[in-house]
């Protein structure tokens, strides 16, 4: 595959490397906001090849994160039901609710399907019609338009033992909720490359203009994460902030209009937690009143969920994106609002590891801890151990 | 009132395994000789007896494995279970440096399995023992209720010789041997992966599931060889990183080095799967003296399986027993152990 061997280039990506060197003059502090660019700048050691002036920090982009416990919940409480069907990403079955993840569910006894698109759980629907099917949509604006056409389809097709339980979530009102935090040490987004290819990067032009932050709309190559910080280090370094698209293969300004107009037709925007972070106005998407019959929280009649103002879910702060213990040490609400690395968290590498997880950045692919946890903490370790002969 | 005049009995039945088959009467007897020894049919397989007699086993020291399979689907692209269990414990044998002669086969069988699935099974066990050059010489059947197996779950056993000279395993590992894979990895974790329910994507990738004794002789009669482990569960990934930690070596692997088809490399990148941790079934890791490696690889190119050989890095020397691995663009990583499965990642 073309794509794949043009963009791990060894030879253009020192060159790039040493551009970023000869450009760089002060020290600057760039996220990016996508979990899986984390992945691929530990996995290739990227940052490896930076110069120390540049600190990268790892944004909330892992949808799976931040997904607060009480929705884990819900998805749960429904796999236990005989008459359910639950369909989930794979990603998502590892990660703790209060009650436990999707693999105990299944192992008490619950029906739970690993998908890898929310029309096969259609699929799935169609084939099982004495059956209740429930899709667990979690995502950005990436997996939405599937989410909203696997809707679609069953209300035309009048697929009545189809329903999802909704909880996409949105990435710009994150990014504002960061920049908005008093603590807030990001000087300049890398944004994430295939949210924009449906979405477009219209909508980030009122960020820059109102937080004076350059975003470089990027991809998840190597070459293309050198390129969308050598990009946004150019703007830094020249004091002129604006929207730039590096991952232009893909990304055109004004986005997918048939899946955005999709995704506005199937859903409407409401107020979301983010597990870790607390409640973002406008940053979720909920079924839309002609769509609720799809819902299945109504169909379940699920008791409410932390958007509904119960008191103290889903707040910000230590611990809260713990596996729902209020005395964890687990600081992955700072790790997932990038104010401290995966292994400044005392807990990491410790009491919390991948078996054992008190947050959910420990769990799923995309998340900070994961990726720190996969790449960096044998080397941490290896070098403890002494040198090799 | 309308009488249906149909027979009582349903004739489907007769195309399916019933618990009577594992009651040891005469559907028992009739399972046994016309699937299995009807399939398996050699001089030293008798129904008659209680335990297989063996000759020959002597010229060295004698390796003994077993090994369960259980996979969903039964039969995936390339191969099935029956091909699984036979080239498992094959190549278990093989790489302890053993010559795998008998094996042993027992199934548990799940009420209402189709016998024609059964029979596929059966008949892929056969043509899988006739590559490897071994003979299936005793086995056994259980049946049980709907609903409380998977179809079919097998288990086998085999025995081997080593050859006196042959002193295979991580403590013969040394300073500056190459580390070889014998041909393109992650093949059959995708091919499974892309026929599973759910997850089905349009691929052409078959599994690689394969007898590996060949490739040992071969390999053997060219050039001298240290430590041999296939690639199962966890992939190359796991294997180098179990033998580093038990030989007390470290290693450093070149991921650009690292054969892997197209058509896996993509459905790896497309489902966010690191084919590094993904299992084989006919591929093994091989360390040689350095200076013996050009000739280990010309001698593996020569075989269809292993023509894809590579020598991916080399053993850096004694200490931590850590893998490094060298990134395609010149970062470094350490390898981990993986705390489960690798699951499909969303975006």
């Amino acid at each position: 595959m073309r794509l794949l061997d043009e963009y791990r280039d060894g030879a253009a990506a020192k060159r790039y490397a040493q551009a970023i060197a000869r450009l760089v003059k002060r020290p600057w502090v760039i996220m990016e906001i996508c979990g899986g660019q984390t992945h691929a700048i530990l996995r290739f050691g990227i940052d490896q090849l930076l110069p120390q002036e540049i600190t990268l920090i790892h944004g909330p982009g892992c949808p799976v994160c931040v997904t607060p416990a009480e929705t884990i919940d819900k998805a749960v409480a429904l796999a236990a039901r005989p008459e359910v069907i639950l369909c989930s990403f794979g990603d998502m079955w590892r990660v703790p609710g209060t009650q436990g993840d999707l693999f105990s569910a299944k192992a008490r006894g619950g029906d739970v399907r690993m998908v890898y698109s929310p029309l096969d759980a259609l699929d799935l629907a169609r084939r099982h019609p004495e059956r209740q099917v429930v899709f667990f949509a979690v995502g950005f604006e990436t997996t939405a338009p599937v989410s909203a056409l696997a809707v679609y389809r069953a209300a035309a097709e009048k697929v009545t033992n189809f329903s999802i339980l909704a909880a996409n979530v949105l990435v710009p009102p994150a990014m504002e909720a960061i920049l908005n935090s008093p603590d807030c040490r990001v000087q300049g987004f890398l944004a994430a490359g295939h949210v924009c290819t449906v979405t477009g990067y219209e909508s980030y032009e009122s960020l820059v203009r109102r937080y004076r932050v350059p975003i470089v709309v990027t991809g998840f190559e190597p070459l293309d994460i050198l390129q969308g910080i050598h990009m946004c280090l150019d703007m830094l370094e020249k004091g002129e902030p604006a929207v730039a698209n590096q991952y232009s293969r893909s990304v055109s300004k004004s986005g997918n209009r048939a899946a955005q107009e999709l995704v506005q037709k199937i859903f409407t925007v409401t107020d979301r937690h983010w597990r870790g972070i607390g409640l973002i106005p406008n940053s979720g998407l909920a079924l839309s009143p002609a769509y609720a019959d799809f819902d299945a929280e109504k169909r379940f009649a699920l008791p409410e969920g932390p958007d509904a103002g119960r008191p103290g879910a889903g707040s910000a702060g230590a611990g809260s994106a713990g596996a729902g213990r209020p005395d964890s040490i687990c600081r992955a609400g700072q790790v997932l609002q990038g104010l401290i690395k995966p292994d400044a968290c005392p807990a990491f590498g410790s009491e919390c590891t991948p078996e054992n997880p008190l947050g959910a950045p420990m769990v799923s692919t995309e998340g900070a801890c994961a990726a720190y946890y996969r790449y960096r903490r044998a080397k941490r370790n290896a070098g403890k151990d002494g040198p090799t002969a | 009132m309308r009488i249906e005049l149909n027979c009582p009995v349903n004739p489907g039945d007769k195309d399916r395994i019933v618990l009577a088959h594992g009651g040891g009467g005469r559907l028992t007897r009739r399972l046994i000789e016309q699937i299995f020894a009807a399939e398996w049919q050699n001089p030293h397989l008798d129904t008659n007896a209680d335990s297989a007699i063996l000759e020959g086993l002597s010229g060295g020291r004698l390796a003994f494995t077993t090994d369960s399979y259980v996979v969903n689907p039964l039969f995936f692209p390339g191969g099935d279970i029956g091909c699984l269990a036979v080239n498992g414990t094959v190549n278990d044998l093989a790489m302890v440096g053993a010559k795998p002669q008998y094996l042993t086969a027992s199934f548990i069988i799940e009420e209402g399995f189709l016998l024609s699935d059964l029979r596929r099974v059966v008949a892929s066990m056969r043509e899988a023992c006739r590559k490897a050059g071994v003979y299936i010489v005793a086995g056994d059947t259980k049946v049980v209720d709907r609903g409380s197996g998977d179809g079919v779950f097998i288990t086998t056993a085999g025995v081997g010789i080593i050859p006196p000279e042959r002193h295979f395993g991580p403590a013969a590992i040394r300073p500056g041997d190459a580390v070889i894979v014998s041909g393109d990895i992650a093949r059959h974790g995708m091919a499974v992966l892309s026929v599973r329910e759910g997850l089905g994507f349009e691929s052409a990738i078959e599994s690689d599931c394969a007898p590996l004794n060949g490739l040992v002789e071969e390999v053997c009669r060219t050039a001298t060889v240290h430590c041999l482990r296939d690639l199962t569960r966890g992939g190359l990934a796991t294997a180098l990183i179990e033998l580093a930690g038990a030989a007390g070596m470290s290693m450093l692997i070149e991921e650009a080095r690292i054969p892997v088809a197209k058509a896996v490399h993509s459905a790896c990148e497309l489902l966010g799967i690191d084919p590094l941790y993904v299992a084989n079934e006919g591929r093994c890791v091989l360390f040689v003296p350095e200076e013996e490696a050009a000739a280990a690889l010309t001698a593996l190119h020569r075989l269809e399986i292993g023509r894809e050989a590579a020598v991916i890095g080399r053993v850096t020397g004694a200490g931590a027993g850590v893998v490094e691995l060298e990134s395609i663009i010149g970062g470094t990583r350490v390898l981990d152990l993986l705390s489960g499965e690798q699951l499909p990642r969303i975006c």
